[in-house]
């Protein structure tokens, strides 16, 4: 797809208005598309945003369960025009506020400042959804962390490293020992 | 010619079609089951049944594309990516709503025996006494007695799981052994029988997945996936139990893409000989003729056949005598109840995932409790730990919130009520001329709501989950009413129900059409009420029942 079909598939998505478009041409202009409405960098960028939200530990983080292209999947397909158009603003906006705070891209920033960016982001959102009206957007940030939070944990490396994942039991058994640190079943 | 001739023709292959099926081809008779739908095979056709959550590449939600090819289905839960294939194509064949009512079907082999929730509760003399008691709409021609052999019997070959509890108006059953309940769900069963001294009951489900091995089907492997449809067979669908017994006998002819247009109607002989059929793919017709038929095409299917087999003899369908063709539609209303949180049992988990909760039996009006609205309502619900979705409002993002998403958190408990709706004449259904499906069909328009009684029951619903729920030590408890439109229960009853009188029922108490008598329909059109139980078991039984009736009077040369 070239970029002037890519436009006019984002204007058909957003009901007609330009504005993710013209974000969207704005920062991507040679970067290979991944659908119709995010590419590579954006997916790299999402993907550090998760890695961030969930990183790697003793087990693999959001970023090795491919988290950016689950969010350009999941805001293509399943989110409602308006929604698509927040969290593609969302993430110049979170970008800016890396800029105002660090005075550093995201992508450039320390792992350290990432983590207290997203933290601060994390309130905002908190903040954003109690106060909002009930038919309102979320706040871009809340829509990455849950697509995020979804993402990993139903993914493969999640739900089989991160969680216990158990694809056919045989059995039920209603009452077992629990032990902190048991991981929960991802199922 | 001779190929159209059958001894009986079984229209839809749902759970009482299927039964029809299988009943009469063990009896000898040569039948053919005439299915709109296209086949589903047992097993092969269950394309997602063995997927992981990662291969969904929406993890099983909806896209936008979903939301917009089904303006009904999206109402409530059964729009998801996981089946979407097994509910009916909405453009294809859409339905009017003069007033709303939430209408999930399921067009293919099997019906919906493959998605249903599988609950299987007997009813009892409550239910079958409860018209003739409260001077309502008009009393069953049966009482328990009629249908107990029958309800054992089905119970036997279908394989309902549950324990015998004991509990009069809700009777117990032939079952295999009964599935578990957690540690906490048995406390709280244990605290609720000991605060109501035998007056409240929760008990686990009694659910259609074999918890053994039973007649050559695996038992169930607890992977809670059965919407999907079951590699193991491990639950009563047609495809698992009935249509292979009725394929065994050699007596079964199954036809897919056959959508029965008519009955049609012999003024002569005042009996039915036959049906026709459009071919769904090539849209020619075909006529089948039988000694008898069994109408199973769901409740609004059935009842929208014998509106569309209008003779001149009676222009409002087979089975219009009465004027009651098309009315008394019934649900279950459902989603008001209550949730909390249970403290403790941090050392406590399960293992498996088991595809059943709990079942409180009704407890109101029963047994000299008097509310200001006639019937009641049972709760399912379950207890369970919460998993990564739970709001931890102390943690924001990182490595802390990873980690403790990855353990359980603490436990919960909900109870939702599914309450009985009363048959009132005004909730019907009709043909709408103007609008025809992709067939050049007319559709359907349903016109329905819940009234007063149901209102009233509700406000029960929410303030008794409380009740139990904080007694049983939960915190936090938090009652809820999420709205309910008709239709949504997916439990559509009535509009061709069975009576004592030619004058003010459309089937007998064979669940013979008063104006054809070698009609039968046994799926939930019959229900005169609706009780609260899940009611497919019941219309197994009324199934088997019909089809041992229908041979004898073929026997006896009388239909």
């Amino acid at each position: 797809m070239n970029r002037r079909e890519a436009v006019a598939a984002i204007g058909w998505i957003l009901g007609g208005t330009m504005i993710g478009a013209e974000l969207l041409v704005s920062c991507t202009s040679s970067t290979a598309r991944v659908n119709k409405l995010f590419d590579q960098n954006q997916v790299a960028f999402l993907d550090e945003v998760g890695e961030t939200i969930l990183p790697a530990t003793s087990t693999p983080g959001a970023k090795a369960a491919k988290i950016g292209t689950f969010m350009a999947t999941m805001v293509q397909d399943c989110y409602k025009p308006e929604d698509q158009k927040v969290f593609l603003k969302g993430i110049s906006q979170l970008d800016e506020a890396c800029q105002k705070k660090f005075n550093k891209k995201f992508m450039e920033a320390a792992p350290r400042e990432r983590t207290a960016l997203l933290t601060q982001l994390d309130a905002e959102q908190k903040k954003h959804q109690e106060n909002k009206e009930k038919d309102a957007p979320n706040h871009y940030f809340r829509m990455m962390k849950e697509l995020t939070m979804l993402g990993f944990f139903t993914s493969e490396v999640g739900a089989t490293q991160a969680l216990r994942y158990l694809p056919v039991p045989g059995r039920f058994d209603g009452c077992t020992p629990y032990k902190k640190g048991d991981r929960a079943w991802a199922t | 010619m001779a190929d159209n001739y059958y001894d009986a023709i079984v229209i839809g292959s749902g759970i009482s079609g299927g039964w029809a099926a299988k009943e009469l081809t063990q009896k000898g008779l040569k039948t053919i089951m005439l299915e709109r739908g296209r086949n589903i095979e047992h097993v092969k056709d269950y394309v997602n049944a063995n997927k992981n959550p990662w291969d969904f590449p929406h993890r099983g939600g909806r896209t936008q594309e979903m939301i917009e090819n089904y303006p009904v289905l999206k109402r409530d839960y059964p729009l998801n990516e996981t089946n979407l294939d097994y509910w009916v194509n909405e453009k294809e064949s859409p339905y009017t709503e003069s007033k709303r009512f939430d209408w999930y079907r399921g067009y293919h082999v099997g019906g919906r025996s493959l998605m249903w929730g599988r609950q299987s509760y007997r009813l009892s003399d409550l239910d079958f006494e409860a018209n003739a008691k409260d001077g309502i709409a008009v009393d069953w021609p049966i009482r328990y007695k009629d249908l107990e052999h029958w309800y054992g019997y089905v119970e036997k070959f279908a394989g309902i799981s549950g324990a015998k509890d004991g509990i009069a108006h809700l009777p117990d059953g032939d079952f295999l052994p009964p599935m578990d309940m957690n540690c906490v769900e048995k406390d709280v069963a244990a605290r609720i029988k000991a605060h109501y001294k035998g007056n409240r009951h929760m008990i686990i489900g009694r659910t259609a997945n074999l918890t053994a091995a039973h007649n050559d089907r695996v038992n169930c492997q607890y992977r809670n996936k059965c919407w999907l449809g079951c590699p193991f067979g491990a639950y009563f669908s047609t495809q698992s139990a009935t249509l292979p017994a009725a394929m065994a006998t050699g007596n079964l002819t199954l036809r897919p893409f056959s959508i029965v247009t008519k009955i049609l109607y012999d003024k002569d002989t005042k009996k039915a000989k036959g049906v026709e059929v459009l071919d769904a793919e090539t849209n020619q017709t075909y006529e089948y003729f039988a000694k008898v038929v069994f109408l199973n095409a769901s409740t609004l299917n059935s009842t929208w056949v014998l509106m569309n087999s209008a003779t001149d003899v009676w222009e409002g369908g087979l089975g219009s005598s009465s004027g009651q063709l098309g009315h008394n539609l019934m649900d279950h209303h459902f989603r008001a109840g209550a949730k909390g949180d249970v403290e403790g049992y941090e050392d406590k988990y399960y293992y498996g995932r088991r595809p059943n909760g709990i079942y409180i039996p009704r407890f109101r009006n029963v047994n000299g409790d008097k509310r200001d609205y006639i019937r009641g309502f049972g709760y399912q619900g379950s207890a369970s730990r919460s998993g990564w979705g739970r709001e931890i409002a102390e943690m924001s993002i990182g490595a802390d919130l990873k980690d403790a998403m990855c353990e359980p958190g603490p436990w919960r408990m909900g109870i939702n009520g599914f309450g009985e709706t009363l048959p009132y004449h005004e909730n019907m259904v009709r043909l709408d001329k103007n609008k025809k499906d992709k067939w050049g069909l007319p559709v359907l328009d349903i016109s329905c709501e819940i009234k007063e009684n149901e209102l009233k029951m509700r406000k029960d619903m929410k303030e008794d989950a409380k009740e139990m729920l904080e007694l049983a030590g939960l915190k936090n408890v938090e009652t809820y009413d999420s709205g309910y439109a008709m239709g949504q229960g997916i439990h559509e009853m009535g509009t061709a129900r069975m009576g004592r009188d030619p004058k003010s029922s459309v089937l007998n108490q064979h669940n013979q059409v008063w104006d054809a008598p070698n009609v039968y329909v046994t799926d939930g059109a019959c229900m005169t009420s609706a009780g609260c139980q899940n009611p497919s078991l019941t219309y197994m039984a009324l199934t088997a029942r019909a089809v041992d009736h229908a041979v004898s009077e073929m026997k006896k040369l009388n239909i």
